[in-house]
């Protein structure tokens, strides 16, 4: 068995100190293997984000670990972790974080031309990425001159851009219509069926039902799952029985 | 759910016997409302009986045709001209369970709206599951999905909702003891119950139990 693509394990943070301490995370164990699609629900202030950047070694935790492919990252140097996240983890901002002063096709080329592809090669994984998400028309705007929901799909090619293993989105869908929104969940979909992970941060029912396995957390715990799920029909035999 | 009208455009589009009647029904609509074959032929005695549609002979193998009357046809336009109505649907076991639940004593609501929850999210799984594999020119059998998704989806945020409502509650009023017939055992504070000792003022999950309001 090849080890999950995530695992964290008992991963707690804790924010500020004394009367102005705030448990963000607590005790939280949770794996993601190959091909799944996790999404997180919960209501705001839960700790979703929380977990997130921990999972993507954006913030360090207070207590537990976090592997990634097996590796634990907690521990490795500042540097080793940004190489990772350039490598292997493709993360969507909830605030987007693109770069003003690059089109849309630098943004995404950005990630692979720090991790050292010539500019050509990112230049041309950049193109595929847009492409993906429905933007590649957009390739040479500046963030200032698209709308929300374009900003947001550059968002999301920047986090799929290259051979990414695992995909962490932070309600990725937030300022997409419905059925802009669905094409990012079919893009996801699709890239976990071809053997990424991902984890999808979202409040919205009808996207995090695009996942195998949706968890909820409430005040920064895990407090249910819905399991990996299999076969609809059994479903709707059921509800023609009603 | 109408089968009625459902045959009735079915039958719009030519004469039918009752087989293909509810093989068609049930290809348009996915097979998300199995019909059996009693169930259509019931109802064509019904429409029959209300001159909407009439016999149209028999083939060779003895199936009877039904074919489509103008009285029918009147019928099937008004159908689709009135909304439907949302008072004809079938009563809302959901919020009656959770009407009850909030008002009987000692009942676990916040755990009976996490089971829903988990349940519902569970079918809108299967529904997205069935509509990433559905041909995306099937267009009828993707408007019956979504319509399937909407109303999951609708369901689960009303959950949320309920949810948030109790956590409110429960910060502005503390729950009270125990129930009366916890007789004996003397008054537990409100907070042993809970394993989660460590959770300041954020909303309690799990165990909400309350004797009265
Ligand atoms: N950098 C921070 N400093 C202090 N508190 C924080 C910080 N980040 C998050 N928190 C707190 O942690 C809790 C969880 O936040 P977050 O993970 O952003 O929730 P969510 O994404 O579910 O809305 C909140 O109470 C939030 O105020
Ligand atoms: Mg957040």
């Amino acid at each position: 068995m090849n080890a999950p693509v995530l695992e964290l394990r008992g991963l707690g943070r804790t924010y500020g100190t004394g009367a102005a301490q705030v448990q963000s995370l607590i005790g939280v164990d949770l794996t993601v293997d190959a091909g799944e699609l996790l999404a997180v629900m919960g209501p705001s202030g839960s700790g979703k984000s929380t977990l997130l950047m921990l999972a993507g070694g954006l913030d360090t935790p207070t207590t537990g670990m976090v592997l990634v492919e097996g590796k634990e990252i907690t521990g490795l140097p500042r540097r080793k972790q940004a190489a990772l996240r350039r490598r292997s983890v493709g993360y969507v901002f909830q605030d987007l974080n693109l770069i003003p002063a690059l089109t849309a096709a630098e943004n995404v080329a950005l990630p692979l031309e720090l991790d050292g592809t010539s500019v050509r090669k990112a230049r041309t994984a950049a193109h595929a990425a847009l492409e993906e998400v429905g933007v590649r028309q957009l390739a040479d705007r500046f963030p200032d001159e698209m709308s929300g929901g374009q900003q947001q799909r550059v968002a999301i090619a920047r986090a799929l851009v290259g051979d990414r293993r695992l995909v962490l989105a932070d309600e990725p869908t937030g300022a997409l219509d419905s059925a802009t929104g669905e094409a990012v969940l079919r893009v996801l979909r699709a890239r976990c069926d071809a053997g990424a992970a991902a984890v999808l941060v979202t409040h919205e029912a009808r996207h995090a039902a695009w996942a195998d396995r949706i968890v909820f957390i409430r005040d920064g715990r895990l407090v249910d799952d819905t399991g990996r799920q299999e076969g609809a029909e059994s479903l709707l035999a059921a509800e023609g029985t009603r | 759910m109408s089968i009625k009208h459902g045959l009735l455009a079915l039958l719009d589009q030519g004469p039918r016997y009752g087989y293909q009647l509810r093989a068609e029904f049930e290809s348009r609509t996915g097979s998300t409302w199995p019909l059996n074959v009693g169930q259509v032929y019931t109802t064509l005695g019904r429409l029959d009986r209300d001159g909407l549609v009439v016999p149209d002979g028999e083939d060779g193998e003895g199936h009877v045709f039904y074919k489509i009357t103008d009285e029918g046809r009147r019928e099937l336009r008004e159908w689709f001209d009135e909304p439907v109505s949302r008072a004809g649907r079938p009563r809302d076991e959901l919020a009656i369970k959770l009407a009850m639940a909030v008002t009987v004593p000692g009942v676990d609501v916040a755990a009976v709206v996490q089971s829903q929850r988990a349940h519902t999210l569970r079918a809108l799984q299967d529904y997205t599951r069935l509509k990433a594999r559905a041909a995306e020119d099937d267009l009828a059998w993707q408007l019956v999905l979504e319509s399937l998704v909407f109303q999951a989806e609708a369901e689960v945020r009303w959950l949320d909702h309920c949810e948030s409502r109790l956590a409110r509650r429960d910060l502005v009023a503390p729950a009270p003891a125990p129930l009366p017939a916890d007789a004996g055992g003397g008054a537990v504070p409100p907070d042993t119950d809970d394993e989660r000792s460590d959770d300041r003022a954020a909303p309690r999950r799990g165990r909400i139990r309350r004797g009265n309001r």
